[in-house]
C-alpha cells in the first residue's frame, strides 16, 4: 500500500485504535489512558502535517473503494481538507490535555475519552471525505459519537439536553440523506472536485438542484447552528467544559459549517451556485444568525450560554464569507474557520478554569476574577477582543477581508452587519472584560487551591498557547503558513480551474 | 465432494437433534459446539464450491423431481447458510452458558435447537413448493417448542397463540401449493415460474399468489398480521427471542421473496405490490410508535422487529414494474437488511438478556447506572442499536442505501419517505434505552455481573453487523455468482 | 358438476367453517380441531382437485401423506402446550378473550 494511501488511512485509525484501547482499559489505569490518549494527539498531529506538506506540493493522498454497488467510499487530502484537519488534530491535542486535568477525580472517564477519540476520528473523516457519501458517514458518527459526551453526566438536564440533540442532529441527517439520494439519482456518486462539476447538467434540472442545495444546507445547516436550527446548542452547554471547548469549536459546528463550504465550493461549484441564485438567501439566513445570536448572547446571565450563543452567531460568518461570491470573500469564510476555532476554544477553556477554580457559571460571579486568575483572564481578554475584532488578532482579520470581499462584489450591506456584529460583540464582552479586571472581588463560596499556579497546570497551558495562537495568526497573517496564506491558496485553487 | 457437504449440510442437524434426545443439556451442550464447527465447515465449504464452479442443482439421493426432492444451491442461498451459522453458533454459545443446566426440561432444549437449525437449513436451499412446507413446519414447531421450553404460563400463552398463526399460516400457503401444482402438474419452483410465464392468462393463479402470500405474511409477522410475535419473543429467553427474530421470520420472508421475485410479476398487479409496500410501512410506524411506549426491554426490542419485518415488505413494490438493474438494486437492499438485521437483532436480544441478568429486572428504568457495570454489554446493544437506526456505517445504513437507489430510480419516490422516517422513529426508542442506562442514580444497586463469555457473543455479533456496513460489496458480489440453467 | 369441482367445493366450505371456527371459538382445543379441519379440508382439496393426467396421481397423495404427519405432531405438540397451559393456570382459553391467532391486545 502505498504512502499515499497509508497516511490518511493511518490518521483515521489513530483515534479509532485509541478509541477502543481506552473503552478496554479498566477505570482506575489514569496515567496510562493519558499517555494513550497524547500518543494518540501527537500521532494525529504528525501524520496531518505530514500530508499537509504533500498537499503544498501536489501530492495526491486519498483512497477510493466500492463500499456498495454504485457509491464508493473515498478520501481525499485535498487544501481545504488540510485545513480542517490542521485545525482539528492541533485543537484535540490541547483539548485531550485539558480534558485530563478538568476530569481529574471525575467518574466514567474511560467511557469519556473513548468517545472522545471516536469523536475526533469522526471530524478527521470529514475533514477528508472524498465525495457527499463518505461525508456523511463520519457526519453521522459525529451525532453518534458526541451524544455520550453530552449526557455525561447523567443529570436529568444533560439527559435532556442530550435528547434535544439527537432530535436536531438526527433530523438535519435525515434532511442530508434525502438531499443527497436526490442528487445521487439525478447526478451519480459525485467526488468532490474544486469547482464542482453540477454545471453541466440540463437546465430543467435546475429547480430540483436547487431544493436539494435547501436539502443540503438544512442537514447541514443544524449542526452549524444556521438560524432557526441552532436551539440545540445553548442546552448542549450542560457538558463538561472541554465538550462544550471540543463540540463548539472544533468538531460539531465546523463540521457543519465545513459542509456548507464543501457543498457550494465543492459540490455546486461557486459560479454554478451563483447562478442558481441559492447564495444571495445563504447569506441573507447567514446574516440574520450573525446578528440574532449577538442579540441573544446579551441576554445571558450564564456565562457558557452566553458563549453558546456567540458561537452561533460567529459560525455564520464562515457561511456569509461562502455566500459572497468572489476569492476574496471566499478567503475570509475560510480563515474564520480557523480563527473562530481558536478564540472560541480560548473562551470556553477560560469559562471551564473560572468554574473548577471558582465555582463561577453566572457571569455577575466574575467580579474581580481578574486579579485572583491573572493569567487565565489575560487569555479571554485576548480571545475577547479577537472576537469583537480589535486589530491585529484574528478575529480583525477576518472581518476586513470579509468586508473587502463584500465590496468587490457591490454587496455592501455585508458591511453593515460586520459592523453591527462587532458592536454586538463589544457590548456582550466588554462588560465581562470589565468585571474582570475593574470590580472588586466576588465571595466566591468554593475556591480550590493548586499550589502556586492560579489553577491545575493543565488546564492553565492550553488557554494560554491558544491565546498566543490568536496573537499570531493576526500579526504574521501575511507570513506564507498562516492560515490567511492559507485560505488564499484555497481559493486560488477554487476560482482557477 | 458436493455430497459430503450436503449430506453435512442437512443430515447433521437432524442426527444431532435425535442424539441430543438421548443425553443431558450440559452433553448436549458438548455436543452442539461439535456440531457447529462442522456446520461452519460445511457452509464455508459450499460457499467455496459455489464460488468457484457456480451454484447448482442437487437431487437428493438422485431421485429427480417431481418424486425426488430437488434442491438449489446459488449464491444467495450460501450467504443465508453461511449467515444462519453464524448467529445460531452465537445464539448457541450463549444458550449454552445462559440457561441453566438443571431443570429437567432444559435437556429438550438442544433437540429443538438443531431441528430449528436444519428446518432454516431446508429452507434455504428448497427449490421445491413442497419442500419449503415441511421445512417451514419444521422451523415452526421447533421454534413454538423453544419459546414454551420450562416457561411460566405467560410463555406458554405466547407459546399458543404462535403455534395458531403459524399452522394458519402453513395451511394457507399449503392450499396455494395445491392450488398451482393442480394447474401445472409440478412443484418445482424453477419450473412454475417457467410455466406461468407461457401460460395466457396469468391473473388465474392470482388466488394462489395471494393464498400463499397472506400465510406467509402470516408467518413473518407483517402488519396487521404481528400479534403473535411480540409476546412470544418477548417472554422467550433472550438466545430463544434471539434465534426467532434473527432467523425464524426471515425463513418464511424469503420464500415469499422467492415466489414473488420469479412469478410475482406475471400473475400480479401494480395495487398487490403497493399495497404490500403500504403494509409494510404501517409495520415500520406502527412498531416503532409501540416499542417506544413499553415499559419492558425486551418488549421494546421485540417491536423493534415488527417494525424492522416491514422494512423487507419493500421489495415488492419495488420489483414490480420495474427495470432489471433497479430491480437488482431492492434485491441487494433487502438481501443486506435481512443480513444486517439478523446480526444486529440477535446482538441486541444477547445483550438485552445479559443486562436483564446483570440487573435483575426486566423494566427499561431499572437500567440507571449500569453503563458502569456492564459496558460492554451495553455498547454492543449500542452499536446493534446503530445498526437498527440505519446509520453509518453500519449494515442497516448499507440496506438503507440501496433501497433509497432503488426508490429513486423506479420512481417509487414515497418509500425514501418510509425509509427515512423509519430511521428517525427508530431512533426513537433507542436512544431511550441509551438515555435510560446513561441516567446515573444515587442509590447503590446490586448488580450481578454475567459471565464474560456471554458478553463477548454479543458484542462479535454487533461488531458484525457494523462491518457489514463496509464490506457490502463483498457481500453482495456472493449473489451475483453464475447458476447452471434448469436442465 | 364434475368430481373435482365437487371435492374443492366442498374443501373450499370445509376450510371456511374452519377459519371461522379457528378466529371465533375461544376454547383452546376447539381451535385446535378448527385448524385440523382446515388441514383437511386442504388436504381434501390437494388429492381430490389436483389430479394430474387423469388417473390416480401419486404425488398429491404423497404429499397428503407429509401432510398428515406433520400435522399430527402439530396437534400433538399443540395438545401437550394446552394441558400444560391447563395444568398452570386452570384456564382453557387464552387470556383477556383474545382470538388468538390474529388480533392482539396492546399491552
Amino acid at each position: 500500500m502505498t504512502q499515499l494511501v497509508l497516511i490518511p488511512i493511518l490518521a483515521l485509525l489513530s483515534s479509532m485504535l485509541a478509541a477502543v484501547i481506552i473503552f478496554a482499559l479498566p477505570e482506575q489505569r489514569h496515567r496510562l489512558r493519558t499517555g494513550i490518549n497524547l500518543l494518540a494527539a501527537l500521532i494525529k498531529v504528525v501524520l496531518v502535517g505530514v500530508m499537509t506538506w504533500g498537499v503544498i506540493h501536489q501530492l495526491d493522498y486519498g483512497l477510493s473503494y466500492e463500499i456498495l454497488p454504485g457509491v464508493s467510499f473515498e478520501l481525499q487530502a485535498d487544501a481545504l481538507a488540510m485545513m480542517f484537519a490542521g485545525l482539528s488534530a492541533v485543537l484535540w491535542l490541547l483539548t485531550t490535555i485539558y480534558a485530563v486535568g478538568y476530569l481529574e477525580d471525575s467518574p466514567n472517564r474511560s467511557r469519556f475519552f473513548g468517545f472522545f477519540s471516536l469523536c475526533v476520528a469522526s471530524t478527521m473523516g470529514i475533514a477528508l471525505a472524498g465525495n457527499l457519501f463518505t461525508f456523511f458517514l463520519f457526519y453521522e458518527m459525529l451525532t453518534l459519537s458526541t451524544y455520550p459526551l453530552v449526557v455525561h453526566r447523567g443529570t436529568e438536564k444533560a439527559l435532556q439536553a442530550g435528547r434535544n440533540y439527537i432530535i436536531y442532529t438526527l433530523s438535519g441527517g435525515a434532511a442530508l440523506l434525502l438531499g443527497m439520494i436526490w442528487l445521487q439519482g439525478l447526478a451519480g456518486d459525485l467526488s468532490f472536485q474544486e469547482t464542482g462539476q453540477l454545471v453541466d447538467l440540463n437546465e430543467e434540472l435546475h429547480p430540483q438542484l436547487i431544493m436539494i442545495f435547501v436539502l443540503l444546507v438544512a442537514g447541514l445547516g443544524v449542526k452549524a447552528a444556521l438560524f432557526p436550527l441552532h436551539g440545540w446548542l445553548p442546552q448542549a452547554m450542560v457538558a463538561p467544559a472541554p465538550v462544550s471547548a471540543l463540540l463548539h469549536a472544533v468538531a460539531v459546528v465546523k463540521a457543519g459549517a465545513f459542509g456548507i463550504v464543501r457543498v457550494v465550493y465543492d459540490l455546486y461549484g461557486i459560479e454554478f451556485a451563483a447562478l442558481l441564485g441559492v447564495l444571495e438567501p445563504l447569506g441573507w439566513l447567514a446574516a440574520f444568525t450573525i446578528i440574532y445570536g449577538s442579540v441573544r448572547a446579551l441576554a445571558q446571565t450564564d456565562l457558557k450560554r452566553r458563549l453558546a450563543f456567540s458561537t452561533v452567531s460567529q459560525v455564520s460568518y464562515i457561511v456569509l464569507g461562502t455566500a459572497v461570491f468572489g476569492p476574496v470573500g471566499t478567503v475570509g469564510g475560510l480563515v474564520h474557520l480557523l480563527h473562530q476555532g481558536i478564540m472560541k476554544i480560548t473562551l470556553f477553556f477560560c469559562a471551564g478554569n473560572y468554574a473548577e477554580t471558582l465555582g463561577i457559571h453566572k457571569i455577575h460571579e466574575l467580579n474581580g476574577a481578574g486579579k485572583r486568575m491573572p493569567l487565565t483572564s489575560t487569555a479571554f481578554t485576548l480571545a475577547a477582543f479577537g472576537m469583537i475584532g480589535v486589530p491585529p488578532l484574528a478575529g480583525f482579520i477576518t472581518k476586513w477581508t470579509l468586508g473587502t470581499g463584500a465590496l468587490n462584489v457591490q454587496m455592501e450591506w455585508v458591511i453593515g452587519v460586520l459592523l453591527i456584529s462587532s458592536l454586538l460583540n463589544a457590548a456582550y464582552f466588554l462588560p465581562v472584560i470589565h468585571r474582570l479586571w475593574f470590580q472588586p472581588e466576588y465571595d466566591w463560596s468554593e475556591q480550590r487551591r493548586w499550589g502556586k499556579l492560579e489553577t491545575h497546570s493543565w488546564l492553565l497551558w492550553p488557554p494560554l498557547v491558544t491565546a498566543v495562537l490568536t496573537l499570531l495568526v493576526g500579526l504574521f497573517a501575511a507570513l506564507p503558513f498562516s492560515p490567511l496564506s492559507w485560505a488564499k491558496l484555497i481559493a486560488a485553487r477554487e476560482y482557477l480551474p | 465432494m458436493s455430497n459430503w457437504l450436503m449430506a453435512g449440510l442437512l443430515f447433521t442437524p437432524l442426527a444431532l437433534a435425535t442424539t441430543s434426545l438421548l443425553l443431558n443439556f450440559r452433553q448436549g451442550r458438548a455436543l452442539a459446539w461439535l456440531g457447529m464447527v462442522l456446520q461452519l465447515l460445511v457452509s464455508v465449504g459450499l460457499r467455496g464450491l459455489v464460488k468457484q464452479e457456480g451454484g447448482f442443482y442437487y437431487s437428493l439421493a438422485g431421485w429427480d423431481a417431481p418424486l425426488g426432492i430437488e434442491l438449489r444451491v446459488d449464491g444467495l442461498a450460501v450467504t443465508f447458510l453461511l449467515l444462519t451459522t453464524l448467529v445460531a453458533s452465537g445464539c448457541g454459545i450463549h444458550a449454552g452458558i445462559y440457561l441453566k443446566p438443571d431443570k429437567p426440561w432444559q435437556r429438550y432444549f438442544w433437540p429443538l435447537y438443531w431441528f430449528l437449525w436444519a428446518g432454516l437449513n431446508t429452507v434455504w436451499i428448497g427449490g421445491d413448493l413442497f419442500n419449503l412446507y415441511v421445512g417451514l413446519e419444521l422451523i415452526s414447531l421447533a421454534a413454538v417448542g423453544l419459546v414454551a421450553l420450562g416457561g411460566q404460563a405467560e410463555a406458554l400463552r405466547a407459546a399458543l397463540r404462535y403455534l395458531l398463526a403459524a399452522l394458519l399460516g402453513s395451511m394457507a400457503y399449503l392450499l396455494g401449493v395445491a392450488l398451482i401444482y393442480g394447474q401445472f402438474g409440478t412443484l418445482s419452483l424453477a419450473e412454475v415460474a417457467h410455466q406461468v410465464r407461457l401460460m395466457d392468462q396469468a391473473e388465474l393463479m392470482r388466488p394462489a399468489l395471494v393464498l400463499m402470500l397472506v400465510g406467509l405474511a402470516l408467518k413473518t409477522a407483517l402488519f396487521p398480521l404481528h400479534g403473535w410475535l411480540p409476546p412470544a419473543h418477548g417472554i422467550a429467553k433472550s438466545p430463544v427471542s434471539a434465534l426467532l427474530s434473527a432467523l425464524v421470520v426471515k425463513a418464511s420472508f424469503y420464500i415469499a421473496a422467492r415466489i414473488w421475485l420469479e412469478a410475482g410479476e406475471v400473475v400480479a398487479t401494480q395495487w398487490m405490490a403497493q399495497l404490500i409496500g403500504a403494509l409494510g410501512a404501517a409495520a415500520v410506524i406502527w412498531g416503532s410508535w409501540l416499542a417506544w411506549c413499553q415499559p419492558r426491554l425486551k418488549q421494546v426490542v421485540a417491536y423493534s422487529s415488527v417494525a424492522q419485518i416491514g422494512y423487507l415488505f419493500l421489495l415488492f413494490p419495488l420489483t414490480f414494474g420495474v427495470d432489471a438493474s433497479t430491480s437488482l438494486q431492492a434485491q441487494q437492499g433487502i438481501t443486506l437488511q435481512v443480513i444486517s438485521h439478523a446480526l444486529a437483532k440477535s446482538a441486541m436480544f444477547l445483550a438485552a438478556g445479559n443486562l436483564i441478568l446483570a440487573v435483575g429486572n426486566n423494566r427499561v428504568d431499572a437500567l440507571a447506572g449500569v453503563s458502569h457495570f456492564l459496558p460492554f454489554s451495553l455498547f454492543s446493544f449500542g452499536l446493534a442499536g446503530v445498526s437498527l437506526m440505519g446509520l453509518p456505517p453500519s449494515g442497516g445504513f448499507a440496506a438503507k442505501w440501496m433501497l433509497l437507489q432503488a426508490s429513486m430510480a423506479s420512481g417509487q419516490w414515497w418509500w425514501i419517505l418510509v425509509l427515512v422516517g423509519g430511521g428517525l422513529l427508530s431512533a426513537a426508542y433507542v436512544f431511550r434505552i441509551y438515555r435510560a442506562s446513561f441516567l446515573e442514580r444515587d442509590e447503590k444497586d446490586h448488580f450481578y455481573h454475567p459471565d464474560r463469555r456471554l458478553e463477548v457473543v454479543a458484542m462479535l455479533l454487533a461488531v458484525a453487523s457494523l462491518g457489514l456496513g463496509l464490506a457490502g460489496s463483498q457481500v453482495l458480489s456472493v449473489m451475483a455468482l453464475p447458476f447452471e440453467e434448469v436442465q | 358438476m364434475s368430481t373435482p369441482l365437487l371435492y374443492a367445493l366442498t374443501g373450499v366450505v370445509l376450510w371456511g367453517i374452519g377459519l371461522l371456527g379457528l378466529v371465533g371459538l375461544r376454547h383452546l382445543l376447539r381451535k385446535l380441531l378448527a385448524l385440523n379441519l382446515i388441514g383437511s379440508a386442504t388436504f381434501l382439496i390437494l388429492v381430490g382437485l389436483a389430479q394430474h393426467h387423469n388417473g390416480p396421481d401419486p404425488v398429491p397423495q404423497a404429499l397428503v401423506l407429509t401432510g398428515i404427519v406433520v400435522s399430527i405432531a402439530a396437534t400433538a405438540l399443540g395438545v401437550v402446550l394446552i394441558r400444560r397451559y391447563f395444568h398452570l393456570t386452570g384456564c382453557t382459553e387464552l387470556g383477556n378473550g383474545a382470538e388468538g391467532s390474529k388480533e392482539d391486545r396492546a399491552p
